[in-house]
C-alpha cells in the first residue's frame, strides 16, 4: 500500500490512534497541519506538551489537576462536611454548570459494570473510604449516570455508606425539563412518580 | 443497462419474466416480522449489552425472538431528551422496530414490555441477571433464531426479579446447557453407567458430563453431597418452582459454583461478570 513520506506518514498514524479517527480522518488532520502556519502548530504542539507535563490526578478527589490539589479541594469557601461521588471528571463540569452545588468532589474514574468485569475494586472507591473518615464527610451525593452501571455503582456504595451513619442521596430521575410527558419511557416517568414532591 | 436499447428477442424475454411474476425470486427476501417498507421489520428482544458508539449512539446486542442474536444502533440514545429514554438498559425486554443493515441494524422505534426495573435497582439482583446475558450473548449466533432460549431467557429475568432468590442464575445455566444437549447425567454413574438408586453418586465431573460413583471418581471432579446431586436433579426435572422457595444453603452454594464451572467449561471461556456474584 502506498503511504506517504516519514514524518507526515508518522503523523498521521498518531492522530489515526485517536478515539473515532479513522484513516481518512487523520489524513484530512495531518494535512490540514500542513496547511497551518508554523506558529498555530507549534501552539498545538506546545499545548500537549504541557498538558502531558502538568496535568496529575488530584490526590484527594482524583480530579485533573495541576497541582497536588484541583482547584475545587483547594477552594476552602466549599462545603467540606459534603461530597458528590461522579464517574468521571467532565461530570464535575456539568454539576458546576447548575451552579446548585458548593460541596466537594470525588471521582471514581468509572463505574461498576457487571459485563465487563469492572468491579469495586478498580475504581477509587478505597480512597473515598479513607476521605470519609478523615475529613469529616456526614453526606454523600451520588452523581453516578443514570445508566445500569452506574446505578449498579451507586447501589453498591449506598450499601457501603449508609450503615456507617452517613446521610447518603442520589440524584434524582425523571423528566426533562421542556419535553412531553406522553414521549417519556415508562422507567423514567415510574421514578418521576415515585420520587415526586410536594408543592 | 438503464436507457440502452435491447434488442427484440431480449425485451419480449424481460415482459413475458415480468408477466409470469418470476422476477419476485430476484427481490429481497423479507425478513419475519417485515412490515410495508422494504428493510423495516418489527421483532421483540431482550436487551444483553449495550457500547458506547461516538457521542451520544449505543451499539445494542439484543436476543431477539424471531431474528435470533442481532447488534443495532441505537442513534441519539445516550443524550438525556432521547426518544429510546431508558427502554434500552440490559435487562430489558422490548418490542422493536429495526431497519435491516448489512452488519448493524438500525433501531428506528421501540417500546418496553418488561423493564424488569427492580433487577436494576437491587445490586444483588443485577449481578445475578447480568451473567444470564453474558451467557446467552456467548452461546448465541447471529441472526440464527432460538426462540426457545429467547423465552427461557425473559422467564429467568421476570423469576429473578420476583422471586429474588440466588437459585434462578444457576437454575438457568443448567436448563440451558439441556436445551444446548449438555443436560448432566445425574441418574447414573457417567463412566460405568451404575444406576445412583443402586450406588450413590460421589462427584461431579464435567469432562465426563455428570456425576460420578466414589469408585469411578478416583480423587477426580467436585465432590458434591447427596442434597447437591438431588437439588440438580429437582432443578433439571421440572421441580424449580419449589427449590426457589428453599432457603440458601451449602447444597445450593455447590450448586451454584458447579452451574458456572459447568456454564465456563461448555463455553471455553470465563464469565466476566461473575466475579461480582
Amino acid at each position: 500500500m502506498a503511504s506517504y513520506e516519514g514524518s507526515v506518514q508518522r503523523l498521521i498514524d498518531e492522530f489515526g490512534r485517536l478515539p473515532g479517527i479513522g484513516p481518512k480522518s487523520a489524513q484530512r488532520i495531518a494535512f490540514h497541519l500542513l496547511k497551518l502556519p508554523k506558529e498555530d502548530a507549534h501552539r498545538l504542539a506546545d499545548v500537549i506538551v504541557e498538558v502531558k507535563a502538568k496535568v496529575v490526578w488530584c490526590k484527594r478527589c482524583f480530579n485533573i489537576a495541576e497541582s497536588d490539589l484541583c482547584s475545587y479541594c483547594a477552594d476552602e469557601r466549599r462545603e467540606a462536611h459534603l461530597v458528590c461521588v461522579v464517574e468521571e471528571p467532565k461530570d464535575i463540569v456539568a454539576i458546576e454548570r447548575t451552579a446548585e452545588y458548593r460541596g466537594k468532589y470525588h471521582v471514581l474514574q468509572g463505574a461498576i459494570s457487571p459485563i465487563e468485569g469492572i468491579g469495586p475494586e478498580q475504581l477509587r472507591v478505597r480512597e473515598l473510604i479513607t476521605r470519609i473518615s478523615g475529613e469529616g464527610i456526614t453526606e454523600v451525593i451520588i452523581a453516578t449516570n443514570p445508566n445500569i452501571e452506574g446505578e449498579a455503582t451507586a447501589m453498591y456504595l449506598a450499601n457501603l455508606l449508609k450503615p456507617a451513619g452517613l446521610v447518603v442521596s442520589r440524584i434524582a430521575s425523571g423528566l426533562p425539563v421542556g419535553g412531553d410527558l406522553e414521549y417519556a419511557d415508562e422507567v423514567t416517568l415510574g421514578r418521576a412518580m415515585s420520587g415526586r414532591r410536594e408543592l | 443497462m438503464c436507457g440502452v436499447l435491447l434488442a427484440a428477442p431480449e425485451r419480449r424475454k424481460r415482459f413475458e419474466v415480468r408477466r409470469s411474476g418470476a422476477s419476485r425470486v430476484d427481490r429481497p427476501i423479507q425478513p419475519v416480522g417485515a412490515i410495508g417498507m422494504p428493510g423495516l421489520y418489527r421483532d421483540q428482544g431482550v436487551v444483553l449489552r449495550t457500547v458506547k458508539l461516538g457521542e451520544a449512539d449505543r451499539i445494542l446486542t439484543i436476543l431477539t425472538q424471531n431474528h435470533g442474536k442481532i447488534r443495532a444502533v441505537a442513534k441519539g440514545v445516550r443524550k438525556t431528551h432521547s426518544k429510546f429514554g431508558a427502554r434500552l438498559e440490559p435487562t430489558s425486554n422490548v418490542a422493536l422496530q429495526l431497519y435491516l443493515g448489512r452488519d448493524l441494524d438500525v433501531l428506528t422505534q421501540c417500546e418496553t414490555i418488561e423493564s424488569n426495573r427492580a433487577l436494576r435497582e437491587g445490586y444483588g439482583l443485577l449481578t445475578h441477571a447480568i451473567p444470564m446475558l453474558e451467557a446467552v450473548d456467548h452461546l448465541t449466533q447471529d441472526r440464527e433464531p432460538v426462540p426457545a432460549i429467547y423465552r427461557m431467557l425473559t422467564g429467568a429475568l421476570r423469576t429473578l426479579a420476583n422471586r429474588r432468590s440466588a437459585l434462578v442464575t444457576p437454575a438457568f445455566f443448567w436448563k440451558l446447557l439441556a436445551l444446548e444437549g449438555y443436560e448432566p447425567r445425574i441418574n447414573a454413574c457417567a463412566r460405568c453407567e451404575t444406576p445412583a438408586a443402586e450406588l450413590p453418586l460421589f462427584s461431579f465431573d464435567l469432562q465426563e458430563g455428570g456425576g460420578l460413583c466414589r469408585g469411578c471418581a478416583m480423587g477426580g471432579g467436585r465432590q458434591l453431597s447427596v442434597e447437591a446431586f438431588d437439588l440438580l436433579s429437582r432443578i433439571l426435572s421440572g421441580g424449580l418452582n419449589d427449590a426457589l422457595d428453599e432457603a440458601p444453603s451449602p447444597a445450593s452454594h455447590d450448586v451454584e459454583k458447579l452451574a458456572l464451572a459447568a456454564m465456563e467449561h461448555h463455553l471455553e471461556r470465563r464469565l466476566k461478570s461473575a466475579s461480582l456474584i
